[in-house]
């Protein structure tokens, strides 16, 4: 994949003395910027944002859901253009988190289809969803409690490894590379989402704030094409909030799809470039935010109370 | 506690084993030595209740991959020992109908791979189930091996298999050195075999393969929707858990020299629980502890025979009040590289242990809301302090 990388977190380079943390603190601005950019390149190898942006990268198709009587989704269709971020909004229980779960394979549709490219993930099982290129992130945090930041994002990068029993027990060349290459791109990851200082803590003992960065640095070490992300701001203060809204832009600059289910009107006016509104399970306005907010069905869905208003809250 | 386990985390892989070559001579050479008040003698002879002690280690290295690491409840695990005893007594034993004497090497590997493969048979339609039903699944196994032994014929029930094959070679005044009566040799082979099978455990577990089985213990969903294939990690755990039990089977018939239906039952099985629990689920060297102790602590009061089976379950209770988690916690080194990448991020002088004790961390405490705790157990099964 991506040859060994010439950024600092590369094990080839012995430690320094301080630590590559800590020399970080006392370095000037062109040095920064230097290794700002390695990081990127490191989290981001393959980014070809110019070429593709803005054909259909997912495309969501008839999409209908039935839990007995209850119907979560029905006939939902909007694409997912690359290079962009698209807001998922709407009431409680609109269907967003049931979208995204059909997204990743936690349900299965019951109509219609859904696909990465042109692959459908509707049947497919939900490692290899991520191997195609979804990745996602939880509204209610789920991280490997017991393993540290660093290793929860070794897990990610995991999914693309081929290494097997044999291949570990064994200590092959190719699980060495992996390891190597995997750890690497994990440490250039916690740096990115801004969490590294506390790389070798257990998942428990980071802040609130951490563990939801250190989610998104395990969905990214996925390499994924599409990267969900299900109310990243829940819990959040409103600086935190600015802090998380700057990272997502940052990913989807740095040539990640992002796709966004989230109840803070701030952050979602302030990241999306696109927003598909459901309410009741379907699909009732899709368009740029400045469009989206003026529709009379959304202002009536959202109980005649301006969006606005709600990002006042 | 801490500070031992901080010096010996900021140590490189191959400097631990470096210092595990005293610790392991000193085992073996432990029933020699025969000192008093640790020795069981006179009742139980000194250096078989060892190499009872050392089966059972491997057992509970075995059950520990599938307990403590990929958090899968096996209630059955005896059957796995018990088809590895039994291979052993049909390959090589003068009474089994198949007529072949297979020498002890032969039979290891075979062995390993008939239990293996039972391990994938079992798992292949159990592992889609979780926690208390895969229990229950496992149980019945372990029942159902009890089962074939005691009824189908070949297997010869109660009469069993005599003169089961033993490894070969003399000391220098020409006795065997793996012999019935004298278990000394055996007991270093199963130290030996232990050292080799802890080297391999050491392996997976810093690889994709353990991390993936932390990931099913601690978030079965959360790990398959980060792209861990949950069912062929949890077959994996299954297959090699199974080996290894196969293993400490075969090491106990050819040790015995005879194998009946009668050591299999799901007592067996609970003991082999006990000393993975005792120990601490998910710490290789902690369960190795509590195995000795299941082993050792009946062994050593047996003067006192009504009371010996009391004192032990006093000890197991007690026990359990004060370390809920185990004698050790659970603990693990998921990266290849881990000590190097923290290195690299905290400087070469910080030693860093997978708990989070850096240096950096501690000095930037202001970010900390949870002081993190060196043995703090977080996965739910894993008793928290």
């Amino acid at each position: 994949m991506s040859e060994p990388s010439s950024t600092d977190t590369s094990l080839d380079t012995p430690p320094s003395e301080e630590g590559l943390l800590e020399s970080l603190e006392h370095m000037d601005a062109a040095e920064r910027a230097e290794h700002d950019a390695a990081v990127s390149a490191s989290v981001a190898p393959d980014r070809e944002i110019s070429v593709a942006k803005g054909e259909t990268l997912l495309a969501v198709d008839g999409l209908t859901v039935r839990f007995g009587g209850l119907t979560a989704l029905d006939d939902v269709s909007f694409d997912v253009r690359r290079g962009e971020i698209l807001g998922l909004i709407g009431p409680n229980g609109a269907g967003k988190t049931t979208c995204f779960n059909i997204m990743t394979g936690v349900y299965r549709p019951t109509s219609g289809d859904i696909r990465l490219e042109g692959v459908s993930l509707a049947r497919m099982k939900r490692y290899k969803i991520i191997q195609t290129g979804v990745a996602r992130t939880f509204q209610n945090i789920r991280l490997f409690g017991a393993m540290t930041a660093l290793e929860n994002v070794v897990v990610g990068a995991d999914a693309r490894h081929r290494t097997s029993v044999p291949g570990a027990l064994l200590r092959l060349p190719r699980h060495r590379r992996e390891e190597r290459e995997a750890v690497e791109k994990a440490m250039a990851l916690l740096e990115f989402v801004g969490i590294a200082d506390r790389a070798a803590d257990k998942a428990t003992a980071l802040p609130y704030g951490y563990q939801r960065r250190l989610e998104i640095a395990r969905a990214l070490a996925t390499q994924p094409k599409l990267l969900c992300l299900d109310e990243p701001a829940a819990g959040f203060s409103a600086s935190e909030k600015d802090g998380l809204s700057e990272l997502i832009l940052k990913i989807r600059d740095d040539g990640y799809t992002v796709v966004i289910v989230e109840h803070d009107m701030r952050v979602v006016l302030g990241v999306t470039d696109r927003l598909v509104v459901l309410d009741f399970g379907r699909k009732i306005a899709d368009g740029i935010p400045d469009e989206v907010r003026r529709d009379p069905a959304v202002v009536s869905a959202y109980l005649g109370g301006d969006l606005d208003e709600e990002s006042d809250q | 506690m801490a500070g031992v386990s901080h010096w010996w985390n900021s140590k490189s892989r191959p400097a631990q084993w470096g210092y595990m070559v005293p610790v392991v001579i000193f085992l073996l050479a432990l029933p020699v030595l025969n000192p008093p008040i640790i020795t069981t003698e006179p009742y139980t002879d000194f250096p078989i209740a060892l190499f009872n002690a050392a089966v059972f280690a491997l057992i509970a290295i075995g059950l520990n991959v599938v307990i403590g690491q990929a958090g899968l409840l096996d209630l059955g695990y005896v059957g796995f020992f018990a088809i590895g005893a039994y291979t052993a007594a049909l390959l090589s034993s003068p009474d089994s109908e198949l007529g072949v004497r297979y020498p002890w090497l032969v039979i290891v590997p075979i062995a390993m791979v008939v239990t293996m493969i039972s391990g994938v048979i079992l798992g292949t339609p159990t592992l889609r189930l979780r926690g208390d039903y895969l229990a229950i699944v496992t149980l019945g196994f372990g029942e159902i091996v009890r089962l074939l032994a005691d009824n189908v014929d070949p297997l010869r029930g109660n009469r069993g298999f005599q003169n089961i094959a033993r490894p070969g070679g003399d000391f220098p005044d020409g006795t065997p050195i793996f012999s019935q009566t004298d278990a000394l040799g055996f007991y270093w082979l199963a130290v030996m075999i232990i050292v080799i099978v802890l080297l391999f455990m050491g392996n997976l577990e810093r690889s994709r393969v353990g991390r993936a089985w932390i990931a099913v213990r601690e978030d079965e969903d959360a790990a398959e929707l980060s792209g861990v294939p949950t069912y062929r990690f949890k077959i994996w755990a299954f297959a090699i858990g199974a080996a290894v039990g196969g293993l400490s089977g075969t090491l106990f018939a050819a040790q015995v020299g005879y194998v009946n239906n009668q050591r299999f039952d799901i007592t067996t099985s609970t003991l082999y629980l006990a000393a993975v629990v005792l120990g601490g689920q998910g710490n290789k060297v902690g369960v190795i502890l509590g195995a000795f102790l299941v082993s050792y602590i009946p062994d050593r009061f047996q003067f006192e025979p009504t009371y010996r089976f009391l004192i032990f379950g006093v000890a197991l209770i007690v026990l359990m009040i004060f370390r809920p988690q185990g004698l050790l916690g659970m603990r693990q080194h998921l990266l290849a590289n881990g000590r190097q990448a923290y290195q690299k991020l905290f400087g070469a002088g910080t030693a860093v242990a997978p708990s989070g004790l850096t240096a950096s961390s501690k000095a930037r405490g202001d970010l900390s809301e949870t002081v993190p705790d060196d043995h703090a157990g977080t996965s739910p099964r894993g008793g928290g302090e």
